[in-house]
């Protein structure tokens, strides 16, 4: 099998092997995963990394004295430094663990919001955006008279940037757009984003849940005030996620909840808060699964990022070759800047059936408006297929899914 | 002499019985039951007969035929049109007393929760609450 062998410097076959969720049948068919947009799998390294704490070092960290604490904590510490350096941040106290992205954005919805933001002041985000990053802003705006505005979506399901600039004015305060978009795979030129925003004075939040395991990030030399990722979309486990933030901004900001570690003393009359990152870690984090996601941060590493998104590309570039052929099939969002991601629709036939028999011959894709109504509307579609690759992807799996929507298009149309 | 309830749901698990467990095989079969259902009245697609709780639309209405009642159902989506023609076709014809009372049990016995998961599960029993709704209210009227 011409894909399976070293090409794009990774050799599918043996990094497969890593990942055991993968060897398993499904509705009595191999399963083949590509539902990696939403989450996914985790390879060996990442689920021993989680045995290992709890069998061998279980502790609750900072501040123990006993040597189980001590491990734990620089364990948990080590995740801090290696994520910093992942992204290039130009120290590890700007990284703040959180539960993922959506945490990560209301953070700075409730902080940088709430202190920063005011009435009369707007927020740009864009027509591609996830949920996550609209609600957020919607309740900054609600509770202090601030105002949205929405970068609008071409065609090709890329930015309208003319459109942004004539947002722009004294009035934004911070724009909020994702690095590359969940539904469609868009990269989106957030360098120019950036630069563009700086001019007035605004802030810039990147979401990047999508991108962080597939695009070489350089959070300094990109500029950009907060950068929102989680673990579990990066070969991580679920529930943690980070935060980065530009040091000055995060000591400006007031802390996000209270409880323990944030402080510094506490007495009733006055509380002084911790230094940064532990001003915005209040109470025990999750401390098993930011252990681990080093280990899929060390994943990535290894196999060499410009590798997979290689690999990866190739398979879009395969996949999309082969979908269009399908009679009725329509890519949505057709940039030719993309991350793995193929949204398509099919005419007449609703994306719910395909994925359902998607998933009858062991297919995991996923379908509906991938948390992105706003978008949906824009394309005036209910939703979506969406097919998302990774690593561990092959063309053999892409050829099975478009041998099964060719048998399903044939039976419904 | 029409089937009854019971009969009708013996005859579904017998007919996916033959399928032997293939899903995709299952799927096309629950489709093509779909394909085969009356056309609905597009006049009848409101918001007021689609069923509360189906991820997919579902339109359900009914109407009275002496001491018997019939429903027609549509979905904007094949396999959960399937489905529903299910229903259909078991509590069309029936009396209202017998929907109301009626035990389902071919959902189990065919291996649905298998194909249609958990979130849908719910809908398909949203489907079934709202047909007995239909039978109760047509029972009321009937002793009226």
């Amino acid at each position: 099998m011409a894909d399976v062998s070293n090409i794009n410097g990774i050799n599918v076959e043996a990094i497969r092997t890593q990942f055991p969720v993968l060897d398993q049948m499904v509705n009595g068919k191999p399963l083949a995963y590509f539902d990696n947009a939403a989450t996914n799998q985790k390879p060996t390294s990442v689920i021993k990394a989680l045995e290992q704490y709890y069998e061998g070092y279980n502790a609750n960290i900072h501040r123990g004295i006993h040597t189980l604490a001590e491990k734990a904590t620089k364990a948990f510490e080590d995740t801090r430094t290696t994520l910093g350096k992942f992204i290039n941040a130009a120290e590890p106290e700007e990284i703040i663990f959180t539960k993922g992205t959506t945490e990560s954005i209301n953070l700075v919805a409730a902080t940088f919001g709430r202190k920063f933001i005011s009435n009369g002041d707007e927020i740009i985000i864009s027509g591609l955006e996830h949920h996550s990053n609209i609600v957020p802003w919607q309740l900054v705006a609600e509770e202090n008279g601030a105002k949205i505005r929405v970068i609008d979506v071409l065609d090709n399901g890329t930015l309208d940037i003319r459109q942004f600039k004539s947002l722009l004015s004294s009035k934004t305060k911070l724009v909020a757009v994702n690095h590359a978009s969940n539904s469609l795979g868009t990269i989106n030129p957030i360098d120019e984003i950036i630069a563009l925003a700086h001019e007035v004075g605004a802030k810039v939040l990147i979401d990047g849940a999508q991108a962080t395991a597939h695009l070489d990030i350089d959070v300094q030399a990109l500029d950009c005030d907060f950068y929102a990722l989680s673990a579990h979309k990066c070969y991580g486990p679920t529930g943690t996620g980070a935060l980065y933030g530009k040091r000055e901004l995060l000591e400006a900001m007031p802390p996000y909840q209270g409880g323990g570690e944030m402080i510094k003393d506490v007495s009733f009359e006055k509380t002084t808060y911790n230094d940064i990152p532990y001003k915005f870690e209040a109470g025990t984090p999750n401390i098993g699964d930011v252990i681990a996601f080093k280990s899929a941060l060390d994943f990535i590493t290894e196999v060499g990022k410009s590798n997979i998104a290689a690999h990866e590309n190739d398979l879009l570039q395969y996949a999309r070759e082969k979908a269009l052929q399908i009679p009725g099939l329509r890519i949505i969002g057709d940039s030719d800047n993309k991350l793995s991601v193929l949204s398509f629709i099919v005419e007449g036939i609703h994306p719910f059936d395909i994925g359902q028999m998607l998933d009858a011959s062991g297919i995991a894709v996923r379908t509906g408006h991938h948390c992105t109504q706003p978008l949906m509307e824009r394309f005036k579609i209910e939703g979506t297929v969406r097919a998302s690759f990774a690593v561990y992807n092959t063309k053999v799996e892409i050829d099975r899914m478009i041998e099964s929507l060719h048998r399903i298009v044939k039976f419904l149309k | 002499m029409s089937q009854s309830i019971k009969e009708v749901q013996e005859e579904i698990i017998e007919e996916f019985g033959i399928l032997d467990g293939d899903m995709e095989m299952t799927n096309f079969y629950v489709m093509e039951l779909g394909q085969k259902l009356p056309e609905f009245n597009e006049e009848n697609k409101t918001e007021e007969n689609i069923v509360k709780g189906c991820q997919s639309k579902v339109w359900l209405t009914a109407e009275l035929n002496g001491d018997r009642i019939n429903y027609q159902a549509d979905s904007n989506t094949a396999i959960t049109k399937g489905l529903v023609s299910l229903l259909v076709r078991i509590f069309s014809g029936q009396k209202a007393d017998d929907i109301i009372e009626s035990e389902l049990f071919f959902p189990q016995k065919i291996g649905m929760e298998r194909f249609i998961g958990t979130q849908r599960s719910n809908g398909f029993g949203a489907m079934i609450k709202q047909m007995k709704l239909y039978a109760l209210a047509y029972k009321s009227k009937i002793e009226l």
